[in-house]
């Protein structure tokens, strides 16, 4: 018989405002085995945990049950405490009276009654724990991030400054990501280019880093600190070890014809081609969808002017493996499409373009080398109208429920940088609200209309009508002045949501790593853990687990580093010891727990038995208990009741629901 | 039932989703004959101020073409909002906005039966 | 292929083009439209109150004998066709109502939702297909420039009017691709043209008409095609420089058909 001791949690008036602890600690008290129970305001702190040390050492406890909060807040600071006064840590429960009792009820009377159910379901449970113990894995001192926008190479530099390897995987031929396509940057009008080029650079002279360049990641296994990851690296028809970036095939290609992605489509490039000029690493790249020697067989220029040889038309996809310790997820972010949203005319007047689209317009690199021209007719637009929270906020069935966070910034930068080149160009910026909460922003917004003259116009666009002349006007509430505007422009810019990159669902699920309704990454807390997820080893960083600037990103993507690096410095990590286990003797050898198994934990062998005095050889399933994740889902797969869970056993579990269907 | 519980029943519009964006009246046709403009619909139906509205010319102005509705980033439907005060208005014995006497001085003969019907679903009951 | 055909008050008085055209076209195209025995007129305007049964008993009605016959109904008038399909969604999506207008109706049996309402529109592009109009062509409109109106009462609400984006339609500029035109893209579209409104203020209806009809002209068309009879009244009201005709009567002269 265990000798256990209960112990209620207030938390403050979290729990006790809807729960009569008192009357809890009371009813529990007499449960078999119960020896001690009682309760305090805050059993978390440092009085309170004392006060369990003090209970299990005077009362022999061999067992301990923590009404409060829910395990994932605070099962690892009993665990501590309990093991501190000498019991196994895994002899503790908690039942969680706060996210399932105090938070969800109204009444009193309801709540506590339903707290001490939990208890006695918990109490049920600690009857049949065992002590385990935990085993060791070693840790391998390596990181990948996927993706190499600004987030993905801060953090890559991050880790590789403290000493360990870092490989990046991108998925386009070069690193750095969308902050390559855009102009300025606020709120201090730096340069894109200037500030995030060395970084590209420092990347690839880093000799801690490795670059896989036009990569994917295909295949994850493993688990913290031990993954396996196979990347595929896709065939660019280009030897990168031969490529000298001299870019004399990209100008001899006689397919012109290609849309340049990074100028968004505004202008057209090579089919093959270097994306921009401190492209990282600066190799070419075929691309097969417009090649003409790949799709005909017949052509062969870039190849008869490649002085290096480089040019391998035969260049298959390959596949890498590589052992990992952590894993950084860092896919950023994309403008949604516009189409469910034409009545801002975008898909039917070339005058109407995305903020994106103006950076490239405005970029010395750009289509038209920095001159703000009209792509309809590259006229300079003298009254521009900036359109705010397209798509975002949105509860419509089309858009984002999300403020895109960046746009009200942007804009503001915008309108400033057109104002101070262009003195000449009136600004109009309909907005609903302006959001500027960070450092020097509501500042730099409001210098944007004091010092620069921008026309900022309290009402959303209903509609843009392109005119028969080539004016676009915009109809719009002023809902200050109390109007309807009409006003006519020569060019109007969308402030477009953005989204998660398409990659990043497909990834999670290769990651086992959870994604919110937006297919934003999940943290595994919101406040006190925001850059892990909550699969152990899987770190997250920039835009990929919600919008955010480029300062954010940055912070957040030395945020993660600083957890990678935590984990890498480990030479061995401790193991969860709930894991599964299968009896030999009653497994059946039917597949049904490899096949659910999320993790690839369990296989299977032939065993010699010995079964009435002969020896039988029958298929049995192993565990590995470094690789399962104590998910359970292979024990509820069981058709013979072999595989049970270690401190989840399939009696621990009956016993609970025993307790609580007892009532 | 208080008039802008009517409304809200009768119109199937939750007024509270509305964020204040005026889009609805940035994408009226008829904003410029209109008093109380499609946002101010909202906001008035949600402060409970319901009576201006269904006294003003705005009810008879709004042309339900749903460009208010089909456009409003939060789904907030303004036109039904107008669709029930006008109903509201026309309702009672003796409210109609146009009788059938009005009829022949308005009438153009080329004007369609439809538009006669529809002005009529509209504007009496 | 069989239809029971509503018509509308309006097509059997002022709009006797729309229905003669459509008729003939039917025919041509091999459609068979049974006019519905005891068709009432719609009332011209869904009235979207929760609390509003009567004005939507003629739809029913017209819904109930159409699925007696185990028919889709086509309908021609904008009005009529946003009427009955926004019943029939009450009919199958609202509970309450259904119930409200059985005990009412008492139908032989409770609608069920397998009749389908048609614009005669959506009969083009999705029972005949535009590429198999388009091969029956025989005078196309080659070299015209043709503007489509939709208004507001084809596409929207949209969620249960589901004809066509309703921001960036193209069901009709298809369709004068497919009679040989080429279609003009002008902004106003799916601008309302004020409807019912000029029975009583024509100077209202005008105005909003005439800035449809300048776009039009500014974009070059020489036609404008619609298929709801008062859009047709208050587009020519606009007095702009292109004719405005109905899409079945473009459609009866591409066919070749004599009488139209």
């Amino acid at each position: 018989m265990q000798r256990i001791g209960v112990f209620v949690c207030h938390c403050g008036t979290n729990i006790a405002a809807t729960v009569d602890v008192k009357a809890v600690a009371e009813a529990l008290k007499y449960e078999p085995g119960v020896v001690v129970s009682t309760e305090y305001q805050y059993m978390c702190s440092e009085a309170g945990q004392e006060l369990i040390k003090n209970a299990i050492k005077e009362n022999a406890l061999t067992g301990v049950v923590v009404c409060s909060c829910s395990p994932r807040m605070h099962e690892a600071t009993f665990r501590k405490t309990v093991a501190a006064a000498g019991l196994n840590p895994y002899m503790l429960e908690i039942a969680n009276i706060r996210e399932q009792v105090s938070w969800i009820h109204k009444n009193i009377e309801e709540a506590t009654e339903k707290a001490i159910i939990l208890g006695r379901a918990a109490i049920a449970k600690v009857h049949l724990n065992a002590p385990l113990t935990a085993g060791e894995s070693p840790v391998v001192k390596r990181a990948l991030v996927i993706g190499g926008g600004i987030a993905g190479i801060q953090t890559a530099l991050d880790i590789a400054e403290a000493g360990f390897e870092v490989d990046i995987v991108e998925k386009n031929p070069t690193i750095g990501g969308k902050m390559t396509q855009l102009d300025k940057t606020f709120p201090t009008l730096d340069c894109a280019a200037c500030i995030l080029t060395p970084k590209m650079v420092d990347c690839a002279q880093n000799d801690k880093i490795k670059i896989y360049s036009y990569s994917e990641v295909s295949e994850v296994k493993g688990f913290v600190g031990n993954f396996d990851v196979t990347i595929k690296r896709k065939a660019r028809y280009v030897d990168e070890n031969k490529c000298t970036g001299c870019g004399l095939c990209t100008e001899k290609c006689p397919q012109k014809k290609v849309p340049n992605e990074f100028n968004l489509g505004l202008d057209n490039r090579r089919a093959i081609y270097i994306p921009f000029a401190q492209a990282v690493p600066k190799i070419a790249t075929i691309d097969a969808d417009y090649c003409t020697m790949l799709k005909s067989g017949k052509c062969g220029v870039c190849s008869k002017v490649c002085t290096a040889g480089a040019i391998d038309y035969k260049q298959e996809d390959s596949f890498v493996n590589e052992k990992y310790g952590a894993i950084v997820v860092a896919t950023g972010f994309n403008p949604i499409k516009l189409d469910k949203y034409d009545e801002f005319a975008y898909s039917q007047s070339a005058d109407v373009i995305t903020s994106l689209e103006l950076e490239r317009l405005m970029n010395a690199a750009g289509p038209n080398g920095g001159t703000l021209l009209r792509p309809s007719d590259k006229k300079h637009p003298h009254r521009i109208a900036f359109i705010q929270c397209v798509g975002s906020r949105c509860d419509d069935g089309k858009g984002k429920s999300y403020c895109s966070k960046i746009c009200c910034m942007y804009t503001a930068k915008h309108a400033m940088l057109i104002r101070e080149k262009y003195p000449d160009t009136e600004v109009y910026v309909f907005y609903i609200d302006v959001r500027t909460p960070g450092k020097n922003f509501d500042e730099f917004y409001r210098r944007a209309v004091e010092e620069y003259g921008v026309n900022y116009i309290k009402g959303m666009v209903g509609k843009v009508l392109p005119e028969p002349d080539g004016t676009l006007t915009v109809r719009a509430s002023d809902l200050l002045n109390g109007t309807q505007l009409n006003l006519s422009c020569d060019l109007v810019v969308l402030a477009a949501a953005i989204e998660p990159d398409k990659s990043a669902r497909p990834l999670a699920t290769m990651l086992t790593a959870s994604m919110d309704t937006n297919d934003f990454f999940t943290e595994a807390h919101p406040k006190l853990r925001p850059v892990e997820s909550p699969t152990a080893g899987i770190f997250l960083s920039g835009a990929c687990q919600g919008p955010k600037d480029i300062p954010e990103t940055v912070s957040q993507a030395s945020a993660c580093a600083a957890k990678v690096i935590g984990l890498l410095a480990k030479n061995t990590l401790k193991g969860n010891p709930c894991v599964a286990h299968s009896d030999e003797l009653l497994c059946n050898g039917c597949s049904s727990c490899e096949k659910v198994c999320p993790y690839g934990a369990i296989s299977y062998s032939d065993k010699e038995f010995r079964i009435n005095g002969k020896m039988v050889t029958r298929r049995v399933a192993s565990v590995n208990p470094a690789v399962c994740q104590g998910c359970g889902a292979c024990t509820v797969a069981c058709p013979s009741g072999a595989m049970d869970l270690n401190g989840f056993s399939n009696s621990q579990i009956m016993a609970e629901v025993d307790a609580i269907c007892k009532w | 039932m208080d008039l802008k519980e009517q409304v809200l029943i009768m119109s199937g519009v939750d007024v509270r989703k509305c964020m204040a964006c005026g889009k609805c009246s940035g994408a009226c046709p008829s904003y410029n004959e209109m008093e109380y403009h499609p946002h101010q619909f909202v906001s008035m139906v949600k402060k409970g101020n319901i009576e201006p509205l269904m006294k003003s010319e705005s009810v008879y102005k709004c042309l339900t073409c749903y460009a208010c509705i089909e456009r409003c980033p939060r789904g907030v439907e303004p036109a039904k909002l107008i669709e029930a005060i006008r109903l509201l208005a026309v309702r009672p014995q003796g409210s109609n906005h146009i009788k059938a006497d009005d009829i022949p001085s308005l009438l153009d003969p080329e004007l369609p039966q439809q538009a006669i019907v529809t002005a009529f679903r509209k504007y009496s009951k | 292929m069989t239809y029971s055909y509503y018509p509308g008050c309006t097509l059997k008085t002022k709009a006797k083009e729309l229905d003669r055209t459509a008729r003939l076209c039917a025919e041509k195209l091999g459609a068979n439209l049974r006019e519905l025995d005891n068709w009432q007129c719609c009332g011209g305007a869904y009235t979207a109150s929760s609390d509003e049964i009567a004005t939507k008993l003629s739809s029913v009605r017209a819904l109930l004998e159409a699925e007696s016959r185990e028919e889709d109904i086509i309908t021609l008038c904008s009005a009529c066709h946003n009427v009955l399909k926004r019943v029939r969604n009450d009919l199958t999506n609202d509970a309450n109502f259904a119930f409200k207008v059985n005990n009412y109706v008492k139908p032989e049996k409770p609608f069920e939702g397998k009749t389908r309402v048609i614009h005669f529109l959506e009969f083009l592009r999705d029972e005949v297909g535009f590429d198999n109009l388009r091969e029956k062509v025989v005078n196309p409109f080659t070299g015209k420039k043709i503007a489509a109106y939709y208004g507001c009462l084809l596409l929207r609400p949209s969620g249960v009017m589901d004809m066509d984006d309703p921001e960036n339609p193209k069901i009709l500029e298809d369709f004068i691709r497919a009679i040989g035109g080429e279609p003009v893209m002008y902004p106003y579209r799916n601008e309302c043209c004020g409807g019912y409104v000029a029975l009583e203020d024509k100077s209202a209806t005008v105005k909003k008409s005439e800035k449809i009809v300048a776009s039009a002209d500014g974009f070059g068309a020489d036609i404008i095609i619609t298929a709801c009879p008062l859009c047709l009244y208050n587009l020519e009201s606009a007095k702009g420089n292109s004719e405005v005709k109905y899409f079945t009567e473009l459609l009866a002269h591409a066919l070749g058909i004599k009488e139209a």
